[in-house]
């Protein structure tokens, strides 16, 4: 930003005259471009942007934000989906992760230019469901796509519903996960005869395992994402809390139902792992990556979508459900799921419809091509193979998808939302020490009280 | 504002022509200027009337139209927010910490450069070139440098037995860190501008001066600062207008934290407009901070511009 953005208005003559060049120039350069997407004959999305009507007759424009190792196996899933349905053409967006995606999502349709498919959270889909923008998909379409409920793990499926309906399906479930170095862990006595790693079921085992990491790598035990980051602290904190059976949120967002005893206890726990030195109360993501793939650190903590990074690194390292420390015989684990959905269309095209789930079945059949990204899918056909189960480490936490907790309901709740910003910035500071944990807990509901007060815009 | 800076400079035409040759120069001028004005009042001043409109409405982004009728409602609870007042006073801090350093670090810089008659554009290069980056590439470089464990700038300090603040992670340092990323990024602006005021001046005001017997530190004292006074009215006026706009900084390097510290007014609107999908509230709250920019900025050109008169 800063000076060089529209409307600071660059003064003096130099100004002036570098403008009227700098429009002249953008002005021929615009009509070059115009004038090259009609040549090529493309209906790209800038130049559809500008007409009144979208080409669609025999193809599926789909939008989605997956960057990094997902967007590389996406476009392998693309290509597949080309592959077998040489008829239909297909146009795929790829935008920013998080709001600046689901702004364009939300805007697009009420503009009546919706994309014929979209990704979405599990948990922001609800809020773009309550907010008119999804198309209902009805029993009889599903059956004929092959798309029945009970091809899908439970967990996702019913979590997607929404009063009962079908408005999005699930492609996945994405847990937070334990990532390990298996050399440290293994120098630590902490891995089974079979080399697995013996459970840190207690709060006991958990801190045990993290210091004898510790006293081999002789820097951290564990590495967290904490300094300018805001889903990862909330995230583990939703994992002990929710093991706990902790509430945040209930009516839709409207009232707030933080435990304040099982709140505290996460709080005072999360912070003795900082202040004892056995999580560094200082990294922010990238240096909570590179310090475990350094070798610094026995475990790392975050979505199981980091594998690529440390496969790629060739690091020795193992990934399994991220641990039950408070949570008895009942497991749960922050997660939430992608799903597949069809925008409210403008104009109802039953023809474009089957082809927006003949896309979706097709993602779903290359369920094997995103389980290696680190994804556990919903697709049972794929889920329950054997070839799936050897898949390792990734059907280590395969279990997850079952114990998934999502983010509370609410207007600003859900994934890289109001709800996430303000927990995960009370709770991080709270690790990095500059919160006491009833001052972070007091912050927490004191801001999402603010919210679950305000009326819902949706 | 600005152009009024610039147009104080010249003499106003005196009305001589015959009244039809004027006319027919009016109209020549239109015609020039209407690219501009379409696309000015296409895409600042409708979408700013608009946005005057949806702030007194609980208008939605995920809702066609502008939804029921608030009042004043959004600006009462703008101003009963506690969210809002921080990110104000974390907007000004901002502003606080780069305005000065963005104008003398420029001004001195500049006079350093002024003096190398070989090799100049060097110096013009070296300081400009950080400027014409895009802000997320500065942040990107900025939050490597930065990085807690591993980054440049600890190690660095590190060898000479400093020991780094955790600079984006430390309250207290968050804002000053991000302070120091903009006065690189944005320094050469400044610098250019400052150099291009130093060569207007007639090098014979100097011989002259050193002739009578001036220090070049007198030199710099009662020569080039006055002179230069025109420069800086502008560099100062244009530079507390930019700080009080940042965004893109907080928004890449530290998203407003550590808990919310380094959120600026204009990242509060974009929480609330676009996370929140309050765009009605976020109109309200930009509308606010329109009228404080306008007020500082009216206050401070008043105070640079009587200064510049007593010199």
């Amino acid at each position: 930003m800063m000076k060089e953005s529209a409307g600071s208005g660059l003064p003096g003559h130099a100004g002036a005259a570098l403008s009227r060049r700098g429009l002249l120039r953008g002005a021929a350069g615009f009509a070059g471009l115009g004038a090259l997407t009609s040549l090529t004959g493309c209906s790209s999305s800038a130049l559809s942007g500008l007409t009144t009507s979208r080409e669609t007759a025999g193809s599926v424009e789909y939008w989605n934000l997956f960057g990094g190792g997902d967007g590389v196996r996406m476009q392998d899933m693309e290509q597949g989906f080309q592959k077998s349905h040489p008829g239909v053409g297909l146009s795929a967006v790829t935008f920013a992760w998080g709001n600046p995606y689901y702004t364009k999502l939300s805007l697009a349709t009420i503009g009546q230019k919706p994309p014929d498919v979209a990704v979405a959270h599990l948990t922001r889909m609800k809020s773009l469901v309550a907010a008119g923008l999804v198309q209902e998909l009805s029993q009889q379409e599903l059956a004929a796509a092959g798309l029945t409920a009970d091809k899908f793990s439970r967990r996702p499926w019913e979590a997607g519903l929404v009063g009962g309906k079908v408005y999005a399906i699930p492609l996945d479930t994405h847990p937070f996960v334990m990532f390990y170095n298996t050399d440290v862990c293994k120098k630590a006595g902490l891995l089974a005869e079979d080399g697995s790693l013996a459970p840190l079921n207690s709060p006991d085992a958990f801190r045990n395992a993290l210091s004898k990491a510790k006293a081999v790598t002789g820097v951290t035990g564990a590495t967290l994402a904490i300094t300018n980051e805001i889903p990862t602290p909330w995230r583990i904190f939703q994992c002990f809390y929710s093991q706990l059976g902790g509430q945040m949120l209930a009516q839709e967002g409207t009232e707030v139902t933080i435990d304040d005893a099982k709140a505290l206890q996460v709080l005072q726990f999360l912070r003795s792992l900082t202040a004892q030195g056995l999580i560094p109360p200082a990294l922010d993501y990238q240096g909570s990556i590179a310090t475990f793939a350094n070798g610094d650190a026995g475990f790392f903590f975050q979505g199981e979508w980091e594998i690529s990074t440390f496969q790629t690194a060739k690091m020795p390292f193992g990934m399994t459900l991220f641990p039950n420390v408070f949570g008895g015989d009942k497991y749960a684990v922050q997660a939430d799921s992608h799903t597949l959905l069809v925008p409210r269309q403008p104009t109802d095209d039953p023809a474009q419809r089957q082809r927006a789930l003949q896309f979706i079945r097709s993602m779903l059949d290359q369920s094997k091509t995103w389980a290696e990204g680190g994804h556990i899918p919903a697709w049972l056909p794929y889920r329950d193979t054997p070839e799936y189960k050897q898949l390792r480490p990734q059907s280590n936490y395969a279990t997850a998808d079952a114990a998934a907790v999502y983010d509370p309901e609410g207007w600003y709740s859900g994934s890289g939302s109001n709800f996430e910003i303000v927990t995960g910035s009370s709770i991080g500071a709270v690790l990095s020490g500059q919160l006491t944990p009833q001052a972070g807990l007091a912050q927490m509901r004191t801001k999402l009280q603010a919210l679950a007060s305000t009326p819902s815009p949706i | 504002m600005t152009t009024s800076t610039v147009e104080r400079g010249r003499a106003t035409p005196a009305p001589t022509a015959t009244s039809s040759k004027a006319r027919h120069e009016d109209r020549a001028a239109l015609g020039f200027l209407a690219p501009f004005v379409v696309l000015y009042l296409l895409l600042i001043i409708g979408p700013a009337i608009y946005g005057l409109v949806m702030s007194f409405f609980n208008t939605s982004l995920v809702k066609p139209g502008l939804s029921s009728f608030a009042g004043l409602g959004n600006y009462a609870g703008a101003l009963s927010s506690s969210d809002f007042w921080s990110s104000l006073w974390h907007t000004i801090w901002f502003t606080i910490l780069t305005t000065p350093p963005l104008i003398v670090l420029a001004f001195v810089l500049a006079l350093l450069a002024d003096r190398f008659a070989r090799g100049r554009w060097f110096f013009r290069l070296a300081f400009f070139a950080p400027y014409v980056m895009p802000s997320a590439v500065v942040a990107l470089i900025w939050l490597w440098l930065y990085t807690p464990g591993l980054g440049l700038l600890e190690k660095g300090l590190g060898l000479i037995g400093i020991t780094a603040p955790n600079w984006l992670g430390d309250p207290a340092w968050a804002m000053p860190s991000l302070a120091l990323t903009t006065v690189w990024w944005t320094l050469g602006f400044n610098f250019v501008l400052y150099l291009a005021g130093l060569q207007e001046i007639s090098r014979e005001l100097y011989e002259a001066a050193s002739i009578d017997g001036a220090s070049p530190w007198q030199q710099i004292r009662y020569i080039t600062i006055p002179l230069l006074g025109r420069t800086t009215t502008l560099v100062a006026v244009l530079q507390v207008i930019a700080s009080l706009k940042v965004f893109d900084q907080m928004y890449i390097m530290t998203s407003g934290g550590p808990n919310f510290t380094t959120r600026s007014v204009l990242q509060y609107v974009y929480d609330e407009g676009f996370t929140n999908f309050r765009v009605g509230y976020a109109s309200a709250v930009s509308m606010l901070f329109f009228l404080v920019v306008l007020a500082v900025s009216a206050v401070w050109f008043r105070l640079v511009q009587g200064q510049e008169k007593e010199v």
